[in-house]
């Protein structure tokens, strides 16, 4: 069965402490229910995006590390759900729920089927 | 099929479950409750087209479900008493009813889904029946799916599901959670309709194979949810562990054309590796939970030692005796006995594989076991008594009518050298 990413898009200045307890609440009792329908492989929250740090390789050979996420943009991947789904619709169904449930845009990709892609 | 429908399909997936197992919470009838979803599923191949998917779809169909249940509790009443003056209990029950049903909709609970899998795979039903109704009812799948899963025309598939629920409303099993001793009894039961299903996916060698392969994706699921509603119970999580361990092989299981690769001779890099953590893991909860003694704990533990061997000849083949041991302490069959003397021939030579062969009870089950003459040629081979061996191989081809199997076979035989003392 593949894999696929949900991951929840939040803006920048998003603040996690005005999370309402509605809100809370209806993400635990999403996790319950993947859990509960074996599709939940594993989930996890990032902390600010300002706090990221990038790193990239100069021509020289010398790796850089500079302050802040790797692309300029006003949302950035704030958490992530990773699905065992039967296929992209199943998927998408999920995502639905996340994004009800998250009060937040999700994308939904499925990861890849060659052994290089594969999640291991 | 359309986008929509194909969405409306994936949510229906996800949310029947629950749905039926919080209707049936009413009803106390899962046939009833399974009928009820269908009609909610109906409304919403009908108007989610127009509408949209709704934002809620769960509680979207459990009030669709609900308006059918009081729909139908007027008609019943209806028939059932003329007069008129039945009318305000009538209103206050379906105001019963349907407060009743907002409530399981609020919290429909892992209980529920429990009952409804104690129900589906209740004593009282047939084994095939209890197979149909729990990929029906916590599956997710339609009756024409699980018809083509297991090769029966669907209208066959249809009778054997209404004839299961008919069943249990005759025989008014309630809907519970067993306890206590009845727990572990049933429990038994439902792990082996899991498992059934599983290796009817897993052994299958006719049919549509892709469809068998969703077979064991479904025991899988099904695995996966037991555990985490029963997360206490060494058994459930020695099950998954063995199912995660035997799938993360099937890639490797298919050569060319079709043919079916041993377990010994697999491309162990077209192994999934996460699944086989995840067998890890679960075998690890059933050992702290159980001290690995149950039979599908050992079962997977088995496995366990072939999942960890990074070549064929790493094999704990020792490790996996004494697991055989164990197993047939607790569940002696002459099944499992031919595994262990192929086991104790890897670990001990070929010679001592043998005397573990003949010393089996002449169980009637091995009688025309086609697998009890090849091992034997097998053994016979490596101890280079070659025509006992040829004569041995011939038997079992004899003896088998699955044609991948026979192919199999015939290889072998052909590898078997002539040689002049054999002349």
């Amino acid at each position: 069965m593949p894999h696929y990413l949900v991951a929840i898009h939040l803006p920048d200045n998003y603040d996690p402490s005005a999370e309402g307890e509605a809100m809370v609440s209806d993400i635990d009792v999403l996790n319950e229910e993947m859990e509960a329908a074996g599709a939940r492989f594993f989930a996890g929250g990032f902390g600010a995006p300002g706090n990221a740090k990038s790193l990239r390789r100069q021509s020289e050979g010398e790796v850089v590390i500079t302050d802040g996420p790797y692309l300029e943009a006003k949302e950035h991947v704030g958490g992530f759900w990773i699905l065992k789904a039967a296929d992209m619709d199943e998927a998408l169904a999920w995502g639905r729920k996340a994004v009800i449930a998250c009060r937040a845009p999700v994308e939904v990709r499925e990861f890849g089927r060659s052994s290089a892609q594969k999640l291991l | 099929m359309s986008d929509i429908h194909k969405a409306i399909e994936a949510v229906w997936k996800i949310e029947s479950t629950r749905l039926i197992a919080g209707i049936a919470r009413v009803t106390r009838d899962i046939g009833i409750a399974e009928e009820l979803a269908q009609d909610a599923l109906v409304a919403a191949l009908e108007r989610w087209p127009e509408e949209g998917i709704p934002e809620k779809p769960a509680a979207w169909l459990m009030t669709a479900a609900k308006r059918r249940a009081i729909d139908s509790l007027r008609r019943g009443r209806m028939l059932e008493q003329k007069h008129g003056e039945i009318a305000r209990e009538l209103e206050y029950q379906q105001q019963r009813l349907g407060e009743a049903m907002d409530q399981a909709l609020d919290q429909v609970i892992d209980d529920d889904v429990l009952r409804l899998i104690f129900t589906a795979c209740h004593p009282v039903l047939t084994v095939e029946g209890r197979i149909a109704l729990t990929l029906r009812l916590i599956g997710g799948l339609t009756t024409a799916e699980i018809a083509r899963a297991f090769l029966v025309p669907e209208k066959t598939m249809g009778q054997r599901i209404f004839r299961a629920k008919r069943t249990l409303a005759e025989a008014h099993v309630p809907f519970e959670i067993p306890r206590g001793d009845e727990l572990r009894r049933r429990l038994e039961s439902v792990l082996s309709v899991v498992y059934l299903i599983f290796n009817e996916g897993y052994t299958a060698t006719s049919g549509d194979t892709w469809m068998r392969e969703e077979l064991c994706n479904d025991a899988l699921r099904l695995g996966r949810i037991l555990a985490s509603l029963l997360p206490g119970e060494s058994e459930v999580h020695g099950l998954l562990a063995l199912m995660e361990l035997q799938a993360s092989r099937t890639a490797a299981r298919k050569g060319q054309n079709g043919k079916a690769v041993l377990l010994l001779e697999q491309d162990r890099s077209l192994w999934d590796y996460v699944q086989i953590q995840r067998g890890m893991a679960a075998l690890h909860s059933a050992q702290e939970l159980g001290g690995g003694a149950g039979s599908y704990t050992l079962q997977a533990a088995i496995v366990a030692c072939h999942a960890r061997a990074r070549t064929a000849a790493d094999t704990d083949w020792e490790r996996i005796v004494l697991l055989y041991d164990a197993l047939l302490q607790i569940r002696p069959s002459p099944v499992v006995g031919l595994n262990r003397a192929v086991a104790v021939g890897m670990a001990q030579g070929p010679n001592a594989g043998l005397a573990a062969l003949d010393a089996l009870d002449p169980d009637p089950a091995l009688t025309g076991y086609h697998l009890l003459p090849s091992v034997r040629g097998d053994l016979l081979l490596k101890l280079g008594r070659f025509s006992e061996a040829r004569e041995e191989i011939q038997r079992a081809i004899a003896m088998t009518e699955n044609r991948r199997e026979q192919e199999l076979l015939s290889e072998k035989l052909k590898q078997i050298p002539e040689t002049k003392q054999d002349a």
